[in-house]
């Protein structure tokens, strides 16, 4: 795993691996209209970090994927999602303070069979980011830890 | 005050999650910001704990919280009944009781857990996994959605396993660590797959919603069935406990005083599906009489399997397996009954709750002291131990206090509740309270020998007392127990007496909680 | 047998072969692969709750107009194949550590706690 995979693999990952990240974040930005959301879209941004690890090996993306930066932003996604629940605190948790409210995601979704408002859903989206930054770097430190850490201690 | 109460329910979860997942950020500030951090979260959640309880054992009828919406929760079918939509939290006297419960505990694992970890470094990740295990079992108390148990159910099992497992150099916490986690895995999968055939049969998630609906189908009792098993097999009863002795032997030694309260929560969830549930159905006599078979095999298995130990952790591991057959009895026997409704059948009520109580807090005390005596003497094993009591005053008594409540000697706490259950289940069978007083004796032969291998004897090295970080929290909790004991009275009146009618009697109101008239 | 069952009997299929699995294999690794199995079998059983027949996904975006599915179920499965991964990271990360102390993964073999 240390040496990663032929030059065609790798010539390939380097066109693919951004698709597959921008992929993943449309999976998350889209998750109040169609199938998806954060845990989906998070999970598709990790199988990309996953891509880069197989195809380059780990020495190859010791510069790339910090390990103590996903650590942080894994927090600041959870912390996030809560902060996010307690916005609505005066009337309910997870009340949905911005919707119908006109302003960041407040415009009012229409019922029945549409062609779907993005600005919609109040702080539906706002969670699935949050969600879905928890889930990219959390899948991203399981992968990153089993595939490196765990050579690096073989290699020992 | 007052708004505090209000959202306590929801916060109860909210805030420990909060500093479960804020913990690492504040650790890398230093090791003492982490404990004044967690320290708080834990003190406010305990505070909050406490709130609640006042207000719900003061209000007389189940806390209802609706997340996510304040006007009406429940949407008009076409044939003009309403189908509760979001997800509740329904908090009756016998969901704050438990919170209680889960609050002493807590409180007193974590504060020991800041000195048990002063020499090593990691503590961060498991001070955020304790605070974690904290809000699951919090939040499987406190939820009034069969979905959401089971979320919070396997949110216990993820976090229970991953402090079981933490102390990653030693290799029996591994190998029990998975143990543990296939098992809890398996139990979370049975329980799933019975919330999945009871909504496909009545098309809701809510527990009072399904409590209206469910009937006397074959569905309704495979459903039971699974639940039973999943949620025995969890809570540690006999023949499903193999899980026990690994996970409370190889965790942390105050990780194991928060896994009781772990146990007693899927124990609170069996109760809450055996008469909240399925307290309608014609074969609740029946059920009651399984519970008692349950019962009585966890007594004598955990007693017998005690005797035989030599190391310390597995031994009072043992012992909490068999204080749950306590538990499963007194309470086995009010539903037995629960269709005549004899006066005994509320003093066996009585007795198994007030023994949740009392059982938490003599476990916990003891697995505390157990972990100063392992700290000290270096070893778990009993035979090479000896004569600690001649340096380590505070701990040798503490244990003793433990030892002697649990094995139901006066006026400690454990006589309280277990006279009762003795006095019930002989007026049902005498049997049961012959059992249940032969194994009583035993547990004391038990912790007599224990006390005698650990304390008592030539000094077999150079020991200290345990620092007072540790003994503070063993303290809280030993006094607690003495009190219990002295007031037995005042408690059951004014704290279990509203949780087993609750469970006993409040069925009605729990529905109609919900579903209104 | 009505062509409408077919999904359930699938996912019992599944979890009998899980079970199996889980029972009677040795290795540490089949086991884990046991615990998906049955797992999976569980999420299918799930999702096939909610069809309704000639039903379409239940999402209001350029719907055609018709009969939707239940989407209750559908967010019961998320959650628990969530919950599965989380699961079964955790088991393999100790079946990890107990390669690394033990030497081996055979379950026969790893039996130090006992009594």
């Amino acid at each position: 795993m240390n040496s990663g995979m032929s030059i065609i693999v790798r010539t390939v990952t380097r066109f693919v691996y951004g698709l597959v990240i921008i992929f993943g974040f449309y999976v998350i930005m889209h998750g109040h209209l169609t199938p998806g959301g954060g845990f989906q879209g998070g999970a598709v941004v990790a199988s990309g970090f996953a891509l880069l690890l197989v195809a380059f090996g780990a020495a190859g993306v010791k510069g790339r994927l910090n390990a103590h930066w996903l650590q942080t932003l894994e927090e600041v996604g959870a912390l996030a999602f809560l902060a996010l629940g307690l916005l609505g605190i005066g009337t309910a948790f997870f009340y949905n303070l911005l919707a119908n409210g006109g302003g960041l995601f407040g415009a009012a979704a229409g019922s029945g069979p549409n062609t779907g408002v993005l600005n919609s859903g109040g702080t539906l989206p706002l969670m699935n980011w949050a969600v879905g930054l928890k889930v990219m770097t959390g899948i991203g430190s399981v992968v990153i830890v089993m595939l490196v850490a765990g050579r690096e201690k073989e290699a020992e | 005050m007052n708004a505090l109460t209000v959202h306590a329910p929801v916060l109860l979860v909210a805030v420990p999650l909060l500093g479960a997942f804020a913990t690492p950020l504040v650790g890398r500030f230093g090791r003492s910001a982490r404990n004044v951090f967690v320290g708080s979260v834990i003190l406010f959640t305990g505070a909050l704990a406490g709130l609640m309880a006042a207000h719900v054992f003061g209000l007389g009828e189940p806390l209802v919280y609706v997340l996510g919406g304040a006007d009406g929760f429940g949407v008009p079918l076409p044939s003009g009944m309403q189908v509760p939509v979001r997800i509740l939290f329904e908090v009756d006297a016998m969901s704050a009781f438990m919170a209680l419960i889960t609050a002493l505990v807590a409180l007193a694992g974590t504060w020991y857990s800041f000195s048990y970890w002063r020499e090593r470094s990691g503590g961060d990740l498991y001070h955020s996994l304790l605070l974690l295990l904290t809000a699951g079992i919090f939040g499987m108390e406190l939820t009034g959605d069969m979905f959401n148990f089971f979320v919070f159910l396997e949110v216990t099992s993820i976090a229970a396993c991953g402090l079981i497992g933490f102390r990653v150099w030693l290799k029996h916490s591994q190998e029990a660590g998975f143990k543990v986690m296939a098992l809890y895995t398996l139990s979370g999968i049975l329980v799933l797959l019975a919330v999945g055939l009871l909504y496909g049969e009545h098309g809701g998630l809510n527990i009072a919603y399904l409590a209206s609906r469910v009937g006397g189908s074959l569905v309704d009792r495979i459903a039971l069935g699974l639940l039973l098993t999943g949620l025995a097999m969890k809570a540690g009863a006999v023949p499903l406990h193999m899980w026990a002795p690994d996970a409370y032997g190889e965790a942390p030694a105050p990780t194991s005083a928060v896994l009781v309260a772990n146990s007693q929560a899927s124990l609170y969830g069996l109760f809450r599906i055996l008469f909240t549930l399925y307290g309608a159905t014609v074969s609740v006599g029946a059920l009651g009489w399984i519970l008692i078979a349950f019962a009585l095999l966890t007594i004598a298995v955990g007693v017998t399997m005690a005797l035989v130990q030599r190391d310390i952790k597995r031994l009072i591991a043992y012992s909490a397996v068999s204080q749950i057959g306590y538990m499963l009895l007194g309470v086995g026997v009010g539903l037995a009954v629960s269709v005549a409704r004899p006066e005994f059948g509320r003093t066996a009520m009585h007795g198994g709750i007030f023994h949740m109580l009392n059982d938490a807090a003599c476990i916990g005390l003891l697995f505390l002291a157990s972990g100063a005596v392992i700290r000290a003497s270096g070893t778990r094993d009993l035979n090479k131990m000896g004569g600690l009591a001649h340096r380590m005053g505070w701990t040798t008594g503490f244990f003793l206090i433990g030892a002697l409540a649990l094995a139901g000697v006066p006026p400690l706490n454990g006589f309280a509740s277990k006279f009762l259950i003795y006095e019930s289940s002989f007026r049902l069978s005498p049997i049961l309270a012959v059992i249940a007083i032969l194994a009583s004796i035993m547990l004391l032969a038990v912790f007599v020998k224990v006390f005698q291998a650990a304390f008592l004897g030539p000094a077999s090295r150079e020991v200290g007392e345990a620092s007072t970080g540790m003994l503070v929290p063993m303290a809280v909790l030993a006094v607690t127990v003495v009190i219990l004991g002295l007031f037995p009275g005042f408690f059951i009146d004014r704290i279990v007496a509203p949780a087993a009618s609750a469970l006993w009697s409040g069925r009605d109101l729990y529905i109609r909680a919900i579903l209104g008239g | 047998m009505n062509v409408g069952n077919v999904p359930f009997v699938v996912a019992a299929l599944l979890v009998v072969l899980g079970l199996y699995t889980f029972l009677f294999k040795r290795n540490l690794i089949k086991l884990v692969i046991g615990i998906s199995l049955i797992e999976t079998g569980v999420n299918l059983f799930l999702v096939a709750l909610g069809y309704r027949t000639a039903g379409i996904a239940p999402i209001y975006t350029l719907a055609p107009a018709g009969r939707m599915v239940l989407p209750t179920p559908q967010a019961l499965t998320l959650t628990s194949i969530v919950i599965g991964l989380a699961t079964t990271a955790l088991l393999l990360s100790f079946a990890v550590f107990v390669y690394r102390h033990y030497g081996t993964l055979d379950a026969g073999k790893i039996k130090e706690l006992q009594g």
